[in-house]
């Protein structure tokens, strides 16, 4: 039988509807009762991981004051704060939170185009989580060789959690990858081929261009991280020497010999700087559609914004070892390195700059997500500009491994990201819930996040010039460090605090929202892209009710001239759009 | 392909081969299981080069002299010690199930069940006999030549550990392989897909001719080189 496309055929396929609770909530099909349960998960572990943190500013602020962090506690948290906030929480809320519910809702869809395969990837997903969570209570505790678990030290005596730690780490990975596998194919096999009609790709919403891009790339990035994760386990479990060289542990010499750990390095920043853009990317795109909705203008350059995109998910895979100036590797790297690191700021750049344009003349709503994706421009421009800085070898070789490091990585894939997190889950809350959320706890959460955050990192900066070393359990007396760094570093550790408290009160916000929060309008910020156009809110199973949505422009139709309302739905016939005389249709846009 | 999807005024030139590639809802004309699996294989392609890396990678740091692949992968028949014999005839065998693959492909799009179930079923045989030679294989490198992955008794301990590991990976992707064959070829004999087309079979099949080629590159880089 030939194969028919499904826009083609006369009557779309039936779907399956669940009938018991418990197929419907828990071990549920839907792509958006799933995109909950990924996205809660990710939250949940991101608390975890946020209050690790804390424990690690305590100890640094005020040394020696708290019992219960000692070096080996202090290691942990620092290892596991960052390993849950890259993968487990960034990469499970970006993509498998917001790319389970936005890609169907956005491109028209009544689900993914595998949703048993979707389901599965959900509970992949907990099994990995759980095996992380696991480590906590084993002997020996969780590893604490570091988020980038650099062997030889991550499987040795010495470092912390080295006995069960490290392998239920590593074991953990490799759940999370083929949990993330699922999901990907899903995704990108849905964006590709399940657009309802008139939804070209050059009418999808930057959400879904983000999603699609970091989807490809975590395809490809991840198998890195898999082999690496497989090949130490194997160092560990059976005494293999990949990434083993000969070691005299203790005066003894250890069973290891011709290993490579600089081999780990590479395939682990291989793998480590994709998914840098794996988390960016979704940002980028949810910011984008942020924005132009609440500037009331059609976001700046749509067609540069999707092959900056492209580009920089291009790049992302030739910049890897501006991560390992200072490992040991042919310093004739460094040169290559640095070029295309300089390379990929260029389309990075040009989407500030976009953004900046989409505000300029805007009519701008400040609304909570405005004030996050507003911020997060602001802290963007702050990490990037720190991160031409690392990228040149000859600045990077006296600041690696400082506090600079520490600052530049947390204001560019730590704090924008959540800001954006933050921006898309006030932004969509009205359609998720069917209720508006509380403005001024929004905006309090915002100010207190937004200004602790400059209170935290800026004065990394300067900690990191002074030569501050990152991954220190204690400076100690130390001649060239001066005793006011510590004084920066309590007002640091006091700042951690307010903004983790802070954060209280977005969960409180959501958790009041859901019962007490205003009834939401279907489309509370007259927003034009496809998900604010179901039929029900929230949206129920199947999305679209009896026929799917037929796309006739793009998703930015804000302020056209001469249109009577200030945005067109992108569902919206030509024919049918209201003028300001009176008339209908002859705006002549669409992309 | 649909009335309202037309974009008006498409330009010329570059621009106007990215708005044909962009302007249809389907990339392309394939599918969804058929691209998925697609996909599948160029993520799995960046596994098996990752591997392949890092064994060229040890291959080069490791302190001791490699193994003679040739004395290693020699097998003694009617008194001779021939090398590589083995693994021809694995590689042979590998290769032909690809053809046998090919065979079903094109007769379940003829809709013939029984010869696309024959076909298949011998695909299936072909793969198993490969994972049983290679079982043969492992058993006479630990048990006759005392090769593991943390030693050998030849040289480099790096040899046991690449070889065990990708041949392995490469092992399970063809065990896995021949239950998916069987699950699919039964279904066929069944009738299951009178209705939805035999695409599957194809899709089987893409699975099969990535695990025979990666198989080459793996018997190129293992034994030969």
């Amino acid at each position: 039988m030939a194969y028919v496309p499904l826009a083609d055929q006369d009557h779309e396929q039936e779907m399956h509807h669940p009938h018991s609770w418990v197929t419907k909530y828990v071990w549920s099909q839907d792509h958006k009762v799933i995109a909950i349960q990924y996205g809660g998960t990710a939250v949940l572990v991101g608390l975890v991981a946020l209050v690790l943190s804390l424990l690690m500013r305590m100890q640094l602020g005020f040394p020696g004051t708290f019992d219960l962090i000692d070096p080996s506690a202090y290691y942990q948290s620092v290892t596991m704060h960052g390993m849950i906030m890259v993968v487990y929480m960034l990469t499970a809320l970006l993509l498998g939170g917001f790319g389970n519910y936005m890609v169907p809702l956005m491109i028209g869809a009544r689900d993914m185009v595998f949703p048993f395969l979707n389901m599965l990837s959900f509970w992949f997903y907990l099994l990995s989580v759980v095996i992380l969570m696991a480590s906590f209570f084993v002997g020996g505790g969780p590893t604490g060789a570091g988020w980038t678990l650099y062997p030889p030290q991550a499987t040795l005596a010495g470092t912390p959690g080295s006995d069960m730690g490290i392998v239920l780490m590593l074991l953990s990975l490799f759940v999370f990858i083929v949990a993330f596998t699922m999901g990907g194919l899903n995704y990108v096999t849905t964006i590709l081929q399940y657009r309802t009609r008139g939804m070209t790709l050059m009418r999808l919403p930057l959400t879904i261009w983000g999603i699609f891009v970091a989807t490809v790339l975590g395809l490809f990035a991840f198998p890195a991280l898999l082999v690496s994760a497989i090949m130490m386990l194997f160092d560990t479990l059976l005494g293999t020497s990949f990434f083993m060289p000969a070691i005299i542990e203790s005066g003894t010499p250890m069973d290891y010999d011709g290993g490579s750990p600089i081999l780990f390095q590479h395939l682990f920043w291989f793998f480590g700087h994709p998914e840098v853009y794996i988390v960016a990317l979704p940002a980028f795109g949810l910011v984008s559609d942020v924005i132009s909705t609440h500037a009331r203008k059609n976001i700046f350059g749509y067609r540069m914004m999707v092959w900056a995109i492209i580009a920089i998910g291009g790049l992302s895979f030739i910049v890897w070892a501006h991560h390992m100036y200072v490992s040991g590797m042919n310093p004739y790297f460094g040169f290559f390195f640095a070029t295309t690191t300089l390379i990929i700021a260029v389309p990075t750049a040009l989407k500030v700059y976009n953004w900046v344009l989409t505000l300029w003349e805007g009519d701008i709503r400040l609304n909570a997500p405005m004030y996050f994706a507003i911020g997060f421009i602001f802290t963007f421009i702050h990490g990037g500009l720190t991160g031409l800085f690392l990228g040149n070898v000859v600045i990077d070789l006296p600041l690696s491994d400082t506090y600079f490091v520490v600052a530049h990585f947390h204001m560019v894939m730590g704090v924008s990201p959540v800001l954006v997190i933050f921006a898309s889950i006030y932004h969509w809350f009205p359609k998720v819930s069917g209720r508006m959320y509380h403005e001024g706890m929004a905006k309090a959460h915002f100010w207190i996040t937004f200004l602790g955050t400059y209170a935290i990192y800026l004065p990394m900066h300067y900690l990191g010039f002074l030569g501050v070393p990152r991954r220190y359990y204690a400076i100690g007396e130390t001649d060239f460090i001066p005793a006011s760094a510590q004084t920066l570093n309590e007002s640091i550790t006091i700042a951690a605090l307010i903004v983790g408290a802070a954060q209280l009160i977005f969960l409180f916000n959501m958790l009041w929202s859901l019962r007490n929060g205003a009834k939401a309008d279907p489309n509370p910020w007259n927003s034009a892209s496809l998900e604010w156009q179901t039929p029900d809110t929230p949206p129920v199973h199947g999305n679209w009710g009896d026929k799917l949505p037929t796309v006739y422009r793009w998703a930015y139709d804000y302020s056209v001239p001469g249109a009577k309302h200030d945005f067109i739905p992108q569902d919206m016939a030509e024919e049918d759009v209201e003028m300001e005389d009176g008339s209908t249709g002859s705006t002549a846009t669409g992309a | 392909m649909s009335e309202t999807a037309a974009i008006q005024g498409s330009p010329e030139g570059v621009d106007g081969l990215v708005e044909d590639w962009a302007s249809d809802k389907q990339t392309y004309n394939v599918p969804w299981g058929k691209a998925m699996m697609w996909i599948f294989l160029v993520s799995d392609t960046f596994i098996f080069t990752c591997f392949l890396t890092g064994y060229l990678n040890v291959r080069l740091t490791t302190t001791e002299p490699w193994p003679l692949q040739t004395e290693i992968f020699a097998l003694t028949l009617f008194g001779q010690s021939i090398p590589l014999v083995l693994i021809a005839i694995m590689t042979f065998i590998l290769i032909t199930s690809s053809g046998s693959m090919a065979l079903a492909v094109n007769f379940g799009y003829r809709k013939d069940k029984q010869k696309t179930f024959i076909a298949m079923v011998i695909t299936a045989l072909l793969g198993l006999s490969f994972v049983g030679m290679q079982a043969f294989e492992w058993t006479k490198l630990i048990v006759d030549e005392s090769i593991r992955p943390w030693g050998n008794p030849y040289g480099a301990a790096q040899f046991g550990s690449v070889f065990f590991m990708v041949t392995g990976f490469h092992g399970l992707h063809v065990t896995g392989g021949v239950i998916y064959l069987l699950i699919v070829a039964n279904k066929v004999r069944k009738g299951d897909y009178d209705k939805k087309g035999y695409e599957i079979v194809e899709i089987a099949g893409l699975y099969w001719h990535f695990v025979d080629l990666v198989w080459v590159f793996i018997f190129a880089f293992f034994y030969l080189l």
